[in-house]
């Protein structure tokens, strides 16, 4: 029989039955809402409230209500935009990459990465959304017959690619979770009590009987899905990266720009994840399931991601020079001395340097030093975008046309309140959906379940 | 078979074909130098250097996929790892070579690399180039072969101790051992993550000394990585072949195959990414690089592209084409071949620029390519890799014991 290795950590701790992890899992939610999450969610609720209100204002007003100039057309917006699709990746990679490369740890945080994921790309399409201006025309981006005359997308337009790529992107994101969730939502229906409550799962749960053929195709369609996913991933980001680098503003055109925008979306993703789950593990008691050898495995993959970014930040700055344009020198030049520096120093520190910690093993398995790292690497890489975007064109070729940006109130609240719808629907997940892939688990109790290896080792 | 073949025997014939191999390449690098009439025997050296890079590269391909492994606590390749260390034996032979080929470079035997004649950077010459000149500080002789010289002694002295630990577990059962080889790996894919980009840089990208692209490292490396897959993939099935290797199964075949497919994907991706950003831009500084092979070599670069992202796709998608023997040696061989051509489209339209003169004789006719010569020369350094190889891996226990998770790879189903 197949036994794992004894110096592997064990990935379930203590000693847990099926019943176990169903009643861990299932049962908070059908108790009360505790205390904890009844004020967390009024705080995101009234956050998410001040960003609809600050929408609406931008709706009324226009535009004109950022802090956008004639030589800065881009900033907050986008940056936010390019921020929250990145956050996305990690749900994505854990649920489709690592499945694809049979990661068992994966499975406890799967779920919640997922929804991450889906909530992300919401808050992502806001800003794209809303910086159409007569956001009531949004459809006018979708190659739709219609009766305006010659109205066509532009297909040779990066943006447009965006438009499809991040649409697919959350379709496939949606159905992968969603399916994932099925036999967890037939397990709640068969516990839950109330008529009400119980008529609802059920009907989530699409009639699962958990017979061995739902089973069977289960794990081919979750394949299908990862396989289709996994090119996601890349195609996401890249395109994203594209939007700046079809371009031939220096310090956006360049080629490394597709890679190097997914690892740092990856890193920035598994950032946002520590952030949620170790909140989450310790209100909702799951430290049995997301344990310390699970944030080091985060915490390595975010080593590894980070370092890349790393290697890629170092190869743009030495080309610029290396290649001998000198705009090409001069926009990084400018972004490490002139008057937006301190965003440049914020992000390499932010993102290259500090995360090197992570190299310790005392620091990458302590749970505070992680936290503190997640935000800032949170912090790092919305100054990666900011600097990407900002200090390229506010000072581009012709120096009578440089310029400077500042935020406006309305720049700030949007960006605010996206957090705070972010939370206000992780939040409601948490509350009303198993947030860890409860089925899945069952199926590595007995490998790497704490007390069975140590049975296996008699 | 009730008992596995612990240690592996080169046998007669691949010892025969590979000197026949090596004596092909021998007699082809001989002629080839007769019969190339470009200047300072720019052709020959330049496919030299191809044939150096490329098997250089799979070698510390190899490194990195071994080291990937412990990183990363892979269980089901523990029983292949001999292969991987059989494979960077070829380190220092490998690197030798090239550094043959760059200290002909340096002595000016050739002109691979415009940018080593010193009359380009003197101000007072008429062959000054601003540009190059610019590029100086990072070119620089001295740093230059510093760079060298810490490329090779990176490469040579992780490749002993991953080896001499290696061997050293199959005496002592001590998992400390793992975990050192554990943290060794990890700190070479530092050293690695730096080197493969700069090593592109150094000896391929500044062929076209004018042009530069960020990606260019990334790519050559993804290159590197999926001929080191293929062989490896290749170079199992054969070993299964012989009887070697029982408790390897289809599962183990399966995800070698995943490995090439998913590392050609990540070519095709990096080569597109590079390439359709260049194109859509087309910004001059830039397009030369494309607008050379464009001109003079427009098959060969679209035919690369077509055959190492189409057929891997195409043929390796379904699962069962992965576990399927045969599949895997026609695509391996091809895509073996394309991703050499693709090396070759590195170095030749930058070195040779389409005109080649070729002949015996005082002056040579126009011709775009060798063939005999290039298949021989190709064919020399194979016979000379496959020798290096298969000596390495008879030099040790084919399966090693005391790896902690042997029996998770023995075990190996999906």
């Amino acid at each position: 029989m197949f036994k794992e290795s004894n110096i592997r950590k064990p990935l379930i701790l203590g000693h847990k039955t099926y019943h176990d992890i169903t009643q861990d899992i299932v049962g908070p939610i059908e108790g009360p809402a505790p205390k904890q999450w009844k004020i967390a969610f009024t705080i995101a609720l009234i956050v998410a409230l001040y960003g609809v209100g600050c929408i609406m204002y931008l709706v009324g007003v226009g535009i004109g209500s950022w802090g956008l100039n004639k030589t800065v057309g881009w900033a907050w917006d986008i940056t936010n935009f390019v921020w929250w699709v990145g956050i996305g990746h990690a749900g994505t990679l854990i649920s489709a990459v690592l499945l694809l490369f049979r990661q068992r740890w994966r499975m406890a945080i799967n779920r919640s990465a997922e929804a991450m994921t889906i909530f992300a790309v919401m808050m992502a399409a806001v800003f794209p959304v809303f910086h159409m201006g007569r956001v009531w025309m949004a459809y006018w981006t979708l190659p739709l017959p219609n009766q305006f005359g010659s109205l066509w997308p532009n297909f040779n337009s990066a943006l447009m690619w965006d438009v499809f790529a991040i649409s697919t992107y959350f379709s496939v994101s949606l159905v992968f979770w969603y399916i994932g969730l099925i036999p967890d939502f037939a397990t709640i229906r068969d516990r839950m009590t109330k008529p009400r409550a119980k008529k609802i799962y059920s009907i989530l749960s699409f009639g699962w009987s958990g017979r061995a053929k739902h089973w069977t195709r289960f794990e081919e369609v979750s394949l299908v899905l990862a396989g289709i996913a996994t090119p996601l991933v890349f195609s996401v980001h890249s395109i994203v990266s594209m939007d700046f680098a079809t371009s031939v503003v220096p310090g956006w055109h360049t080629t490394i720009f597709p890679p190097y925008f997914v690892s740092g979306a990856i890193f920035s993703g598994f950032a946002m994840v520590q952030t949620l789950l170790l909140i989450m593990r310790k209100t909702m008691k799951l430290e049995a399931y997301i344990h310390l050898k699970h944030i080091e495995y985060m915490n390595i993959v975010i080593i590894v991601t980070g370092s890349i970014v790393g290697v890629a930040y170092l190869t743009e700055l030495f080309i610029s020079d290396y290649s001998g344009v000198q705009y090409e020198s001069y926009a990084f030049i400018n972004r490490f001395s002139g008057p937006l520096a301190w965003s440049y120093w914020s992000m390499m520190t932010c993102n290259v340097i500090s995360p090197q910690l992570f190299w310790f093993k005392k620091l990458r398995t302590n749970l505070g030093f992680t936290f503190a790292m997640s935000i800032i690497v949170n912090i790092g890489m919305w100054f990666e975008r900011f600097v990407i975007i900002v200090t390229s064109i506010h000072r581009d070729y012709v120096p009578a046309a440089w310029g400077e940006f500042k935020a406006s109130v309305i720049d700030i609240g949007m960006f605010i309140g996206t957090i705070g719808i972010f939370f206000t629907l992780f939040l409601l997940f948490a509350r009303f959906f198993p947030v860890l892939a409860l089925n899945e688990l069952k199926t590595i109790l007995k490998t790497s379940g704490e007390s069975y290896k140590n049975d296996n080792k008699h | 078979m009730a008992q596995d073949k612990l240690h592996f025997q080169v046998p007669a014939k691949t010892k025969t074909w590979s000197m026949a191999f090596m004596a092909i390449g021998a007699v082809a690098a001989i002629a080839g130098w007769l019969f190339d009439k470009t200047e300072h025997h720019q052709y020959w050296w330049a496919n030299l250097l191809i044939c150096a890079f490329f098997f250089f590269a799979i070698s510390i391909g190899a490194m990195f996929f071994y080291a990937v492994q412990y990183a990363a606590e892979v269980a089901w390749t523990a029983q292949l790892k001999r292969i991987f260390e059989a494979m960077f034996a070829y380190v220092p032979v490998g690197i030798g070579i090239v550094i043959l080929v760059l200290l002909a470079g340096q002595f000016h035997v050739h002109h691979l690399y415009h940018w080593m004649d010193p009359e380009v950077v003197n101000p007072d010459s008429p062959s000054y180039d601003a540009i190059i000149a610019n590029k100086m500080p990072f070119l620089s002789s001295w740093f230059f072969w510093l760079r060298v010289i810490m490329y090779a002694a990176t490469f040579i002295i992780f490749g002993r101790l991953f080896r001499k630990w290696s061997l050293m577990e199959d005496e002592n059962p001590s998992v400390d051992l793992h975990l050192k080889q554990y943290r060794r790996g990890a700190l070479f894919l530092v050293f690695f993550a730096v080197f493969s980009s700069t090593i592109a840089w150094d000896w391929l990208m500044s062929i076209d000394t004018h042009w530069y692209s960020t990606m260019y490292g990334w790519y050559i490396f993804s290159g590197m990585w999926v001929t080191c897959m293929i062989f490896a993939t290749l170079f199992l099935l054969w070993l299964k072949q012989k009887g070697y290797y029982s408790k390897v199964n289809d599962s183990h075949i399966h995800d070698m195959g995943k490995w090439v497919f998913a590392v050609s994907m990540l070519w095709s991706y990096l080569w597109f990414c590079q390439y359709m950003l260049i194109w859509y831009s087309d910004i001059p500084e830039e397009v030369t690089y494309f607008k050379e092979r464009y001109d003079h070599y427009m098959t060969g670069m679209w035919a690369i592209f077509a055959c190492n992202f189409a057929i891997p796709f195409y043929v390796l998608i379904a699962r069962d084409a992965k576990r399927n023997v045969k599949f895997l040696w026609r695509v391996g061989v091809i895509i073996f071949i394309t991703h050499f051509l693709d090396l070759y489209m590195a170095v030749i339209p930058g070195t040779v620029h389409g005109h080649l003169e070729w002949g015996l004789g005082e002056h040579g006719h126009h011709i775009t390519f060798a063939w005999w010569f290039e298949i021989g020369m190709f064919l020399g350094f194979l016979g000379l890799f496959i020798m290096v190889v298969t000596n390495a891996l008879s030099k040790a226990r084919l399966i090693p014991v005391n790896h902690p998770y042997l029996n998770e790879s023995e075990n190996h189903h999906i």
